[in-house]
């Protein structure tokens, strides 16, 4: 057979094939629950936590990123077309095809280009979130404060992003839930983390190992969701009054 | 440069390229056709639409990778099989967007409408779904380009796709051959965007348009 003609996945096809047929894998049942009792220290919690670690790094660079550029932005309108036309740009490339390209240009597999993505991924949403909200904030408010003898700065770090977090938050809610997203699929390229126990469990064809790497990543990305959620509603108590949402 | 192009003039790259095309446009479309009516139901009651938009973000949440390797042990591998998970992650964008479309069309509009004497039918027709077709099509529109990107994972559920030249640089340790199916795919999805971003605009009634451009100016 020409390895050139014949897609990786016609192999894995037959693999599967093979191995739906077998008959120790009808008598385990389709979960291995003793593999997964035993290994479940040993390999999914360190997987798991691997992947909190590196959507978190991810999201606090992000963050350290995008707070002075929307802050920029928000002063100096000319800026925000031109930066969310890039961070879009970025932001539409599937992230498959951008692991290609960071290591085409030179990035060897592992961590970095990992981070690099999930980093490239959240801008967008992390800027247009803290532009929007610094606009939401009235200016009958700044004029206020500043009437109370507030310098700009005081007026930006004590009125202006108090009142925006919530918005903030909100972007921080959707950039996270895409990072545990595209983490996974970076651990195809060395990032680590659940997606490890997905790909082996494929190739390796396991269901059990790609079954509990999948559900664990549904069930992060879903609770980092809802905890963003709670931090939303807990930061801006007055659309709580109004029952908002 | 020359090892990119030797892989785009292979035999099968058309079809794959084609297979990865029809995977998204089938996806998008059934997304739409079972989000859309769904929305269009819930309007009318507050609980039906807030367990939607739930239902929805929470389908949002769910990374498309997991979506495809859960629907493994229960459809199986295949272009098929591909197509029904790439319809479930097309589906929450398009339902958030038509929930909230339809509903943010203000009650004295339609009261409007029916004191003129339009029926249900002709309000919703008439009214509601082009008042809220610019927001329904921002949601197709971030349906198809996550379609189009998630396309790309088939490969690991025996979809085909343009993902398969991306796995078999990978394993042959060729980064050419991935390039040209990475290359290809972003292309597609800038297209999609830019597309739909046209699509969009163009669906925007006049009215609403007008009412745009003034809000700008202001």
């Amino acid at each position: 057979m020409d390895s050139a003609d014949d897609p990786p996945t016609s192999i894995l096809a037959f693999l599967f094939q093979a191995e739906f047929a077998s008959e120790e894998q009808q008598q385990k049942g389709f979960i291995d629950w003793e593999w997964l009792g035993e290994n479940f220290t040993e390999d999914v919690v360190p997987a798991l936590l691997q992947h909190i670690f590196l959507c978190a790094v991810s999201l606090a660079i992000a963050l350290a990123i995008s707070l002075p550029l929307g802050i920029l932005a928000a002063r100096y309108r000319g800026l925000y077309g031109p930066l969310t036309a890039i961070t879009g740009f970025f932001y539409t490339i599937p992230s498959f095809a951008m692991f290609v390209f960071l290591l085409a240009i030179g990035f060897s597999v592992g961590v970095t280009p990992a981070i690099i993505t999930l980093v490239l991924y959240s801008l967008l949403i992390l800027i247009r979130n803290v532009v929007t909200g610094l606009d939401s904030v009235p200016p009958e408010t700044k004029d206020a404060a500043r009437g109370m003898g507030l310098t700009d700065r005081q007026i930006l770090w004590r009125v202006e992003i108090p009142l925006a977090l919530p918005v903030i938050v909100a972007g921080m809610r959707i950039a996270v839930v895409t990072v545990i997203g595209i983490a996974v699929i970076a651990s195809y390229i060395g990032g680590g983390g659940l997606g490890n126990l997905i790909f082996s469990g494929i190739t390796r064809n396991f269901p059990t190992l790609y079954v509990t790497g999948a559900v664990l990543a549904t069930l992060l990305a879903i609770s980092a969701d809802l905890l963003f959620v709670r931090t939303e509603r807990f930061l801006s108590p007055w659309t709580r009054a109004r029952g908002a949402r | 440069m020359d090892r990119i192009l030797d892989v785009f003039q292979r035999a099968d790259f058309i079809s794959d390229l084609i297979i990865h095309i029809e995977l998204s446009v089938l996806a998008t479309l059934f997304g739409l056709l079972i989000a859309l009516p769904v929305a269009i139901l819930v309007n009318r009651s507050d609980f039906g639409s807030t367990l939607a938009i739930n239902i929805g973000n929470i389908g949002r949440a769910v990374p498309s990778i997991c979506i495809l390797v859960l629907m493994l042990p229960i459809v199986g591998l295949g272009f098929d099989n591909a197509l029904i998970a790439l319809t479930l992650l097309a589906i929450s964008p398009i339902l958030i967007n038509a929930v909230v479309g339809l509903r943010q069309v203000s009650a004295q509009i339609v009261d409007a409408a029916k004191g003129m004497g339009l029926s249900g039918r002709q309000i919703l027709s008439g009214i509601q779904l082009p008042i809220a077709a610019p927001i329904i099509f921002a949601g197709i529109r971030t349906s198809a380009v996550q379609v189009v990107a998630s396309a790309t994972l088939a490969t690991f559920i025996g979809g085909g796709g343009l993902g398969n030249y991306i796995v078999e640089g990978f394993q042959r340790g060729d980064l050419y051959i991935s390039m040209a199916g990475a290359l290809t795919v972003a292309v597609l999805a800038i297209i999609t965007e830019v597309g739909f971003g046209t699509l969009q605009r163009t669906f925007t009634p006049k009215g609403l348009r007008l009412a745009q451009a003034r809000a700008r100016t202001k």
